[in-house]
């Protein structure tokens, strides 16, 4: 905490400058690669698990490079099929979800938002970024010590995950814990820098019901965080003196429980989905106002919304154990909490949905993703609630009718929004515009193949296709379901390759782009009306005074349809 | 829009975002701690006698020496932070280096019991109220030897005179942190020396 | 969708089925007014020219109620589920019915162990019968299991009983069915418990109740009647 980011002079090495920057936008854009690249890993990951679930046991054209005992001349064995769903998991939502719209879009953007020239402390937010790096470089370092990747899915459920002789994983799963552990530190050291960072470094003017929404979804994410990973790292700790001295926290025989490493992981693992749900959404929240031409309807609606369904995310975590065996006296009660945060975020979608009511819509690359966002998350928002009713949830508990959800709200807030914001922010970013024909190809086909994906596991989820199985064929009741398990996986196959559309735009636009002026979308938020395109080191040039909400646009009696917070409206009466 | 403008801080002192940061920090040390504590009770609850079996051979004398040496540390970074802010650097230094034997001595003592302890044959591995025992004594031994570090720190600037004008608020926020370590002790002792 | 589901031979299932159905109808009509609202929105309030966005922010009381009473629907609709929910739940989990059958399950890495008390009704004596895989029970009878686990954590899964329970190590967790339909059926494990839980198969047998007698005799060919001995 020695040095403090106003006023840090700006770097001229190379190294300084680029990798071990303490410049929030430098720092934003290495979490970005980061996520990016890790997004690669999980994606090749569901597409090794989806041939294997068409084809069983069948050489996986692509596969032929993993080294035995991993796979087999391109076949994989039920060991490294459980390492496969185990770190797609974990990679797609503790090194993809959150560095991209926690670590990538709030550290470039929350500084911006509140017109502060760096992060309240920019050495502590460098070493938030080198610590996730450490922890991504562990966790694919698993994969290749003796016994193989960490196997125990990526809720690691306990005993399975508490001694190395059920599943013959040793270091592995040693290394996926610490891995965790140091993703956990990260994401803590990044929460107390936007925390104080939000609440000491406002522009004069920016009151708390001016921040822009994304600045508060990023505040109420951190909080989230930070008021529920501690008991998880305390059960990491256990779990990882189980696997390593010998204790017995979560063995029966040596006096433990493992009920209780369930409880710890979805007593955070709730609030969890809504530090990765909630930015997505701020994205989304920036995005409607500006190619609607309105404000987003029910500001403080939409803040307290958000804060309600918070705090309620941290009574609802037994809705993952309805089945493990808890007491059937508390599972109505949480059956009924779970019901009712659908009624906090249906709020939200109704801002959303009434947001576009009255407006003047612009369908550029940004606003159809997003709009592609609140569409489809709406159907992984509504089977929820298939989840959560107790009886039900006997049935389809452990089945793809899970999976389908929760990949409907996780894929729609983190690829889609996250597109959304990238599509939207990467001008500001790079100082170029990316390439709209290529965007609009690219989103009808994430979103049509997406779809194609994980409506059908609805379907097979519903006749009973477990989850987490290797071979589906196994079971007689699953034969018939069995085309369309090959249909998903061409559909996923589809999907992951319309992404190359994404990866050229995205490096192509970066160099051969057409120049991105300082406010191309003619946005009112600080970080477009006020700072250059691309903001300079220290991010403004004089510090703006904010005089008005962030979302003034088309109001009655003025000359432009939009209003930068940072410049007085006109004095025509409407 | 009629909301005056709120006169936020733009340019806030140093002294505003450490606080800050540091109390952000300790609430996620609390939600640690507190887990480590929920899990204790929870198992202590289920687990009826044979808990108290195990629990009457930790040694309540060295835990209450133990009490005393970490809470009158508290009480001596206190007046080392009251002796900076009257510019009193001599008496500063002298609670700065209490506070640090204190601290030492609190180790001291940690080690004593569990040289004791694992020589009467009570490990990690002899039950499971032995293994909570271990590790949350063990983080919290972890915690105070981060303290240590922070307050030789602050000692040794405090030599070097580097610790006034503008850096000597590092000992309020140590501060902060040395209280939160002592709190925790407060929850540790009874609940795993008087547990019995 | 219940179409999709498995057949149902329990006679909880219909419950299951029904809620939701339920569930599906509410938020499938919820689901369906709510994107037709967002596209023809997005059709009518498309980008034209000279016309100029309408500007409500909607923070005054008149616009939250635009999204408070929506919300308040919503809100009944969830009590609704909850409660239809709560009845069927309590139906299977409340209070057990009493019983015609003990079976003890464990599961291990990666196996069935079914035991059968024997005519003498308990558990841990020279006349249990041990089978791997293989559960056998009476049509029409209510069935009570007593699931545990010899390593790690299992799940109990019929999918024609619409019954899951996870079994846990170290504790003996009951559950409870009613077949109403003979066949054989399949049981599967639905919680990751190793390299092999794929290959983690039984099978439930229904017998008719002519047939599960000959079936104990077979296996207890004692004097005694064996469906006295099963009654608990």
């Amino acid at each position: 905490m020695s040095e403090h980011g106003n006023g840090h002079a700006e770097p001229t090495s190379f190294l300084r400058k680029y990798v071990f920057s303490i410049d929030h936008k430098v720092i934003g854009k290495q979490y970005l690669f980061l996520s990016l690249f890790m997004a690669l890993f999980g994606g090749l990951m569901a597409y090794y698990m989806r041939w294997q679930l068409a084809w069983p046991e069948t050489a996986i054209p692509g596969a032929g490079w993993i080294p035995e005992p991993m796979a087999f001349g391109g076949i994989i064995p039920p060991e490294f099929y459980n390492a496969l769903i185990t770190l797609h998991g974990t990679i797609m939502v503790f090194f993809v979800g959150m560095p991209l719209l926690l670590g990538a879009l709030g550290n470039y953007l929350v500084p911006l938002m509140i017109g502060a020239d760096d992060m309240a402390f920019p050495r502590l937010n460098m070493m938030s970024f080198w610590t996730i790096t450490t922890a991504s470089l562990v966790l694919m370092a698993s994969f290749f010590v003796e016994g193989g990747a960490a196997s125990a899915g990526w809720t690691g459920y306990a005993p399975l995950s508490a001694d190395p002789i059920h599943t013959g994983v040793g270091w592995g799963l040693n290394l996926w814990i610490m891995a965790l552990a140091l993703e956990f530190t990260s994401f803590l050291m990044g929460g107390i820098n936007f925390l104080t960072t939000v609440v000491t470094m406002r522009v004069p003017g920016m009151t708390m019901f001016r921040l822009p929404l994304m600045v508060w979804m990023q505040i109420t994410a951190a909080v989230l965080f930070m008021l529920s990973v501690g008991p998880l790292i305390a059960g990491a700790i256990l779990l990882l003196l189980d696997r390593t001295v010998g204790t017995g926290f979560f063995i029966p025989e040596r006096g433990g429980d493992p009920l209780l490493w369930q409880h710890l992981f979805w007593f955070f693992g709730h609030p969890e989905v809504y530090v990765v749900l909630l930015p997505g959404l701020g994205a989304i929240m920036e995005i409607l106002p500006v190619f609607t031409r309105r404000p987003i309807f029910g500001y403080k609606t939409i803040v307290y919304s958000t804060i309600v369904a918070g705090a309620l995310s941290f009574l609802v975590w037994a809705h993952h154990m309805f089945v493990s065996g808890i007491d059937p006296q508390i599972v109505m009660p949480f059956s009924i909490t779970t019901i009712l945060i659908s009624v906090p975020f249906a709020v939200i979608i109704f801002a959303f949905m009434a947001s576009l009511w009255g407006g003047s819509i612009r369908f550029t690359t940004p606003m159809l993703f997003a709009i592609g966002t609140i569409v489809t998350f709406i159907i992984g928002g509504v089977t929820g609630i298939f989840n959560g009713s107790a009886p039900v949830d006997i049935f389809i508990h452990d089945t793809y009718f899970v999976v389908a959800h929760f990949h409907f709200t996780l894929f729609p807030d983190v690829f889609l929004g996250g597109f959304a914001a990238l599509y939207f922010w990467f001008p500001k970013m790079f100082g170029k515009m990316m390439n709209e024909t290529l965007g609009k190809v690219h989103f009808w086909w994430t979103t049509i193949t997406f779809n194609m994906v994980f409506i059908p596991m609805f379907l097979i989820g519903a006749g009973g296709h477990m989850r987490r199985i290797y071979n589906p064929l196994q079971y007689d009741f699953l034969k018939p379901m069995q085309d369309i398990n090959i249909f998903i996986t061409w559909s996923a196959v589809a999907l992951l390759v319309g992404q190359l559309v994404f990866i050229f735009n995205f490096f192509w636009s970066m160099y051969r782009g057409k120049k991105a002026e300082d406010n191309p979308w003619e946005a009112t938020t600080l970080e477009w009306a006020a700072a250059p395109t691309p903001p300079p080191h220290g991010n403004f040039e004089t510090v703006p005074t904010v005089y008005h909400g962030p979302y003034e646009y088309s109001c009655p009696g003025q000359e432009t349809d939009w209003q930068p917070q940072h410049v007085e409206k006109g004095s025509v009466a409407a | 829009m009629s909301e005056a403008i709120a006169m936020t801080e733009h340019q806030p002192t140093h002294e505003v975002k450490g606080r800050m940061g540091m109390w952000w920090f300790l609430a996620s040390e609390i939600m640690t701690f507190g887990g480590f504590i929920a899990i204790y009770v929870l198992y202590r609850m289920a687990s009826g006698g044979a808990w108290s079996s195990m629990a009457e051979h930790v040694s309540t004398l060295m835990g209450t020496i133990n009490t005393v040496v970490l809470l009158t540390s508290s009480l001596t970074i206190v007046k080392a932070y009251e002796a900076i802010d009257k510019q009193d650097r001599k008496s500063a230094q002298r609670f700065l280096l209490i506070t640090l034997i204190l601290a030492f001595a609190f180790l001291g003592v940690k080690a004593i019991e569990y040289a004791t302890e694992i020589s009467n044959g009570y490990t990690p591995l002899t039950g499971i109220f032995w293994s909570f025992y271990f590790v949350m004594t063990g983080l919290h031994g972890l915690h105070v030897v981060g303290g240590i570090v922070a307050i030789g720190a602050l000692y040794i600037m405090a030599i070097r005179g580097t610790l006034w004008n503008g850096t000597q608020k590092r000992v309020e926020y140590i501060g902060l942190y040395w209280h939160f370590v002592d709190i925790v002790w407060i929850f540790l002792f009874p609940l795993l020396y008087l547990s019995y | 969708m219940s179409d999709w589901f498995p057949k149902n031979i329990s006679t909880f299932g219909g419950d299951i089925d029904s809620v939701f159905n339920l569930i599906f109808w509410i938020v499938g009509i919820g689901f369906l007014l709510g994107e037709v609202f967002i596209f023809y929105a997005l059709f009518r309030f498309r980008r034209r020219e000279g016309k100029k966005a309408e500007y409500v922010n909607g923070d005054l009381w008149p616009h939250v109620g635009w999204l408070i009473i929506p919300a308040a629907i919503i809100l009944v609709l969830d009590l609704w589920i909850d409660f239809a929910g709560a009845k069927a739940y309590d139906r299977i989990k409340g209070d057990m019915p009493i019983s015609d059958v003990v079976v003890k399950v464990d599961g291990k890495q990666f196996n069935w162990i079914i035991t059968y008390p024997g005519p003498d009704g308990a558990f841990g004596t020279e006349d249990d019968l041990i089978l791997e895989n293989e559960l056998h029970v009476p049509v029409n009878k209510v069935v009570k299991v007593l699931l545990g686990s010899k390593d790690v954590i299992h799940s109990f899964f019929v999918p024609v009983l619409r019954l899951k329970q996870d079994m846990l190590p170290g504790r003996e967790i009951e559950a409870w069915f009613e077949a109403t339909e003979t066949g054989r059926y399949e049981i599967a494990c639905a919680e990751l418990c190793g390299y092999g839980h794929y290959t983690m198969r039984g099978f439930l047998s229904v017998h008719s109740e002519a047939e599960y007698a000959n079936w104990l005799v077979e296996r207890w060919p004692a004097p005694e009647t064996e469906a006295d001995g099963q009654q608990k």
